[in-house]
């Protein structure tokens, strides 16, 4: 088998040892396993951190007594304060934000999947790969590092939210607590996953673009390729100006450089220029730091979801035993959501201070970019409409995206408009908004993909009594927490408040942060079903076959889990479209894309012929 | 109307794919000098990553753009007169590399390992006419956070050097490759290899041109 | 399991916009000029957001109870790759529902921002600092003494750097509340000392960020008289939660009177003024 005449595509033999198996492997399968316990490690830590926030929320004054042996410095006498409170909400953003929501549907799923769909052996670039998770992963310690390590407030992290405004962001150590070491290692850890993440859409691109196999035209691709292109796209294109923005800002902390900083400050009784702590700064610009930061961050919340929206996609056909409704329309949906997503991000800044003509080109182009999330939606339900579902959990976590989707996505129509920022801005209902959308129903695509692949990439089924407890009390749980967010803001609860005992109009809001607060701790707590579930299904679960859903594509043509090489050295030809269900007069119920003996007519296009 | 009435044939003796469905061979040992179905690749990537660096520079450009019209506190510095010598440096060792190349297409191995090498000693000429820079800025009193204009000539100077020498470590890889191979033919890998590290140092020629236009000629 | 799921998201929607329609927890009474003209596009946007919502939820239980896989052998799904009509309609009816709110939201914004205040508009500076504010009102002859971040001296209470050998500085006053008239356009200058802090005060249906570097010009008109509260709505450090101040709306007349006081007998009138009105919370 092993002499050079015979066919196959090994591009680098199966390695034996167990560090370049399991470590330092260069195999996409094994990277995007790393990916997704790295998220779930992080997720762990974000879902902690969201829970002390809730008891510190509802209960400002109780005492904790684990906390306060824990952390001497945020919670005296186990008491959180303040400070403790804001590097939380800045810690749980950054955390969620980077090292869960871009790395799990990306680089987790992504690399896992992506090769094995378009039928390549392994990524363009498995070096490169290999040295991206591990970028990202040192970025991970060092985000951890800035907790533990901020100097003399140890065990407070940076303050500065997940956005880090300058100046406050910029000052250094004079600005109070939270400022001084913390903060750089914030900002190194975010530059650090900026190169990671650039690495892997490298190698996401190039691997889309040059190894598909043979019949895998782009029009025959899962929508989750698609998906995952687009999203290496706009990871390509504004990581790059968070990174340079992040050099910039760095070195208006530590090389004296007025960046974003502008003259005559007065921090802390410190007129700038007049003590060693807080050297000389004229002319800098703090909008300037909001225009690189939000130039990518909009970008980024594509970048959390449309991997999501894939699965989303991919799911839905599965088990509604159908073919995606208007799959054409979807990848131009994709398309023009992450182009319009570059045009967008000043609707973040309507009152920061920036033209107020602006504004208005910004707002009605946030507006625009709802109709190809409608158009998503329309098309998700027309893939359900005459389908035959069947209601696996992952199928039941699709759903769920799809309705989160809606109800997150659709106050963006109030939060898009200038006028209504005024009163809307920084209050309650933006975390309401962005949590339901780019949030919960991110998490809920891939949770939807877990119990999806789960057994293509173990060989068993995940538990489905506990997924659907799991799902149940999630979904409910959800709503529970953020839609009573959505009216906090109409009273005007600003964000980011450590307490909210200070202001009468508040007071009446105190029952719904308690409820809140609750479904938050429950909501959370059955988490740990769905981790006990992940480790439980990894030895118990039920053995499952190759082609474990009856699906299509060609990560099911392939054996269980797949080989080292993916298709164990015969490339597969693609003949049909990826979701050829429902097939007339076709021998199953399912035609996979590596049928050739069945003919199907529309290969995948809008069939209306 | 959305339906669709399909043509299927059931059971029509399905051709299987070909096992060399699409060419590709299993390549054990010299890795680098066997054939390989992908090499297109080391171009593509290379062009994506220079959108990506083309970000950063364009981010940057535009916080130097918004930065000069923000403060009042603009000081042009003296362009120091060396930068013209990195200028002629570098537009020289685009062309020996250019040079380089050809040979390779040519299957001239000498001469292709013999230009590099040229090329390598101009990017290390480059590197430190750009060092001399900084030294005659610094005698004149003008460091990192003097005024705007000299933060962003230290930071765009540093950060092009530090992806140059990203493209030095890129020929330098080609280089010893082409040194150590015993190869008589060209592999369509090397050949794209090679390709990607000129498009590469051809790009880092071109952006130090438009930095230097930026940072002395703009407003 | 596909009824449960339909009735569930049933059960979501119609709590969710139970809630809102309850206005049980609203806004509060709007008090300025363009806080009705705010409210109307509001509920014209959420009355659109609350159709869609609904009818997307409603569809998509619909859907998950109508189809689910009954097991019987050989029933298949309808085989469909979608309609191009369909495709183009929805995107056409959702294109021009979306981008026209997005053209009418303007109105409000383009009548506040687009413009300079009226001539005549009563002027405060606005200097905020790390967890308070001070509020500085032109006295007497409505010019605005020279300030300079150098003359700060937290010792002597000069929390703004007022320059005392400015003439026009003499009658000046500083205070830690706000006072404006009712029903006269009021122009805010705003400034900060040190980091970015944001101006909010929810009655008003009005937010702006004070940005250090930058002085930004707004106005709106208050149309109601009371004591309301004012808050931080930018994240501006450790007590960001307690950077609080109220804004008094006084009667024309009660102003005038009080803005020719000297500094230290505008205080304390300010502060009995203050006392006496009750704040405004709903």
């Amino acid at each position: 088998m092993s002499d050079e005449s015979h066919e196959g595509v090994h591009r680098h033999p199966a390695p034996t040892g167990f560090i370049r198996k399991y470590i330092f492997s260069l195999d996409h399968k094994v990277i995007g396993i790393q990916y997704i316990i790295l998220a779930l490690a992080a997720v762990a830590v974000g879902m902690t951190m969201s829970l002390l926030m809730r008891l510190k929320l509802s209960w400002p004054d109780h005492s904790f007594g684990l906390l306060g042996t824990l952390f001497k410095a945020g919670a005296p006498g186990g008491v959180m304060n303040p400070e403790f409170y804001l590097s939380l909400v800045t810690m749980h953003g950054t955390i969620m934000v980077f090292f869960v929501l871009t790395t799990a549907p990306q680089g987790g799923f992504g690399n896992y999947f992506l090769p094995i769909q378009i039928g390549a052996e392994d990524m363009a670039f498995p070096t490169l790969n290999m040295m991206s998770f591990w970028v990202t992963f040192v970025g991970f310690v060092v985000i951890l590092a800035a907790i533990f390590f901020s100097g003399a407030e140890s065990t407070i992290g940076p303050i500065g939210g997940w956005t880090g405004y300058a100046p406050l962001s910029a000052l250094g150590a004079i600005a109070g607590p939270g400022q001084g070491m913390g903060m750089n290692l914030w900002i190194i850890s975010i530059a650090i996953f900026c190169v990671g993440s650039l690495l892997g859409a490298l190698n996401f691109i190039t691997t889309l673009l040059n190894m598909r196999t043979k019949g895998m035209t782009l029009m025959r691709m899962p929508l989750t390729c698609w998906a995952w292109f687009t999203t290496a796209v706009l990871a390509l294109l504004s990581f790059p100006v968070l990174l340079g923005g992040g050099i910039l800002l760095l070195l208006d902390r530590l090389a004296g450089t007025s960046f974003f900083i502008p003259g005559g400050l007065y921090v802390s009784g410190i007129l700038s220029g007049t003590n060693p702590n807080f050297p000389l700064h004229t002319g800098g610009s703090p909008i300037l730091w909001q225009h690189l930061f939000w130039f990518f961050g909009h970008p980024e919340v594509y970048i959390a979801i449309l991997p999501g929206m894939g699965a989303t996609s991919h799911i839905l056909a599965t088990f509604a035993r159908k073919p995606v409704f208007g799959y054409r329309a979807m990848v131009f949906a994709i398309f023009a959501i992450g182009l319009l997503g570059f045009f967008v991000w000043g609707h973040h800044m309507f009152i920061s201070g920036m033209s107020p003509y602006s504004a208005i080109a910004f707002s009605v182009l946030t507006l625009s970019i709802g109709v190809p999330s409608a158009v998503k939606t329309f098309n998700w339900i027309g893939t359900l409409w005459g389908g035959r579902i069947r209601f696996t959990t992952a199928m039941l976590f699709a759903l769920g995206f799809v309705s989160l989707f809606v109800s997150g996505g659709i106050t963006g129509l109030i939060l898009g408009q200038s006028s209504l920022d005024l009163a809307m801005h920084d209050t309650y209902i933006v975390p309401a908004h962005f949590h339901l959308v780019m949030g919960v129903a991110s998490i809920f695509g891939m949770f939807a993909a877990i119990y999806f692949w789960f057994p293509k990439m173990f060989g068993r089924y995940m538990d489905e009594r506990m997924g659907k407890f799991h799902f149940w009390v999630t979904f409910v749980g959800v709503y529970c927490i953020f839609v009573p967010m959505h009216v906090m803001g109409l009273v005007g609860m600003p964000r980011r408040y450590s307490q909210f005992t200070e202001y009468g109009f508040l007071d009446k809001l105190h029952p719904l942060v308690l409820f809140v607060s609750i479904s938050a701790i429950i909501t959370i707590t059955v988490q740990l079903v769905f981790y006990f579930n992940l480790v439980w299904s990894l030895f118990k679960g039920a053995k499952a076959p190759d082609n474990a859903w009856e699906a299509t594509t060609l990560e099911w043509s392939t054996s269980t889990p797949p080989p080292h090489d993916n298709f164990a050295g015969v490339l597969p030809t693609v003949y049909h479209g990826p979701y050829e269900f429902a097939v007339p007069g076709a021998p199953n119920d399912f035609v996979m894309q590596t049928d050739a003996g069945v003919e199907v007519s529309s290969n995948g296009h809008n069939g209306h012929h | 109307m959305v339906t669709t009435k399909p043509v299927v044939k059931s059971g029509t003796g399905g051709k299987a794919p070909g096992p060399n469905g699409n060419g590709s061979k299993r390549r054990n040992g010299h890795e680098f000098l066997q054939p390989d179905p992908h090499a297109n690749r080391y171009r593509i990537g290379m062009w994506v990553a220079l959108a990506s660096i083309g970000m950063l520079f364009t981010a940057l450009s535009s916080a130097y753009v918004v930065r000069a019209g923000a403060g009042g506190d603009w000081v042009d510095i003296r362009m120091p007169r060396v930068l013209l010598l990195s200028t002629a440096l570098i537009l020289l060792s685009s062309v020996t590399i250019e040079v380089s190349k050809r040979n390779l297409k040519a299957s001239s191995l000498d001469g292709h390992s013999r230009w590099l090498l040229l090329t390598m000693l101009l990017g290390l000429a480059f590197l430190g006419s750009q060092l001399l820079a900084w030294k005659q800025l610094a005698r004149q009193g003008v460091y990192l956070a003097s005024n705007p204009h000299s933060s962003f000539f230290y930071l765009l100077t540093a950060t092009h050097a530090f992806h140059l020498g990203g493209g030095l470590l890129g020929l330098i890889f080609v280089w010893t490759r082409s040194r150590f191979s015993h190869a008589v033919t060209v592999s369509p890998r090397r050949q794209a290899a090679t390709d990607a590290v000129a498009i590469y140092w051809h790009f880092m020629d071109a952006l130090w041109i438009y930095l230097f236009l930026l940072l002395f000629l703009w407003r | 399991m596909g009824r449960v799921l339909a009735v569930i998201i049933w059960i979501i929607t119609a709590l969710s916009v139970l809630l809102f329609v309850s206005k049980k927890w609203w806004f509060p009474a709007a008090i300025s000029e363009h806080g009705p003209a705010l409210d109307r596009q509001f509920f014209i946007t959420i009355l659109v957001v609350g159709i869609a919502f609904t009818l997307a939820q409603v569809g998509l239980g619909w859907m998950v109870w109508k189809y689910r896989d009954t097991g019987k052998s050989g029933d298949r799904g309808i085989y469909t790759h979608g309609s191009n009509r369909l495709e183009v309609l929805w995107t056409v009816i959702t294109a021009v529902v979306f981008i026209t709110l997005g053209i009418m939201g303007q109105s409000v914004w383009a009548q506040l921002r687009l413009n300079d205040a009226p001539a005549g508009a009563y002027s405060v500076e606005v200097v905020a600092q790390q967890f308070a504010w001070n509020f500085h009102y032109p006295g007497k002859d409505n010019v605005f003494g020279h300030t300079d971040p150098k003359l700060i001296d937290d010792s002597s209470l000069n929390f703004i750097g007022l320059d005392p050998g400015d003439p026009n500085a003499k009658d000046d006053s500083v205070t830690a509340a706000l006072v404006v008239p009712v029903n006269r356009p009021v122009e805010l200058r705003l400034r900060s000392k040190d980091v970015i802090h944001s101006f909010w005060v929810p009655p008003l249906r009005f937010k702006q960020d004070l940005v250090p570097g930058m002085e930004i010009k707004v106005h709106f008109t208050p149309t109601k008289v009371g004591k309301y509260e004012l808050a931080c709505a930018e994240l501006c450090g450790q007590q960001h939660y307690k950077m609080k101040s109220y804004m008094l709306v006084l009667p024309d007349e009660e102003l005038n009177a009080l803005r020719v006081l000297p500094q230290e007998q505008f205080q304390t009138q300010l502060a009995q003024l203050l006392a006496k009105y009750p704040t405004v919370i709903d």
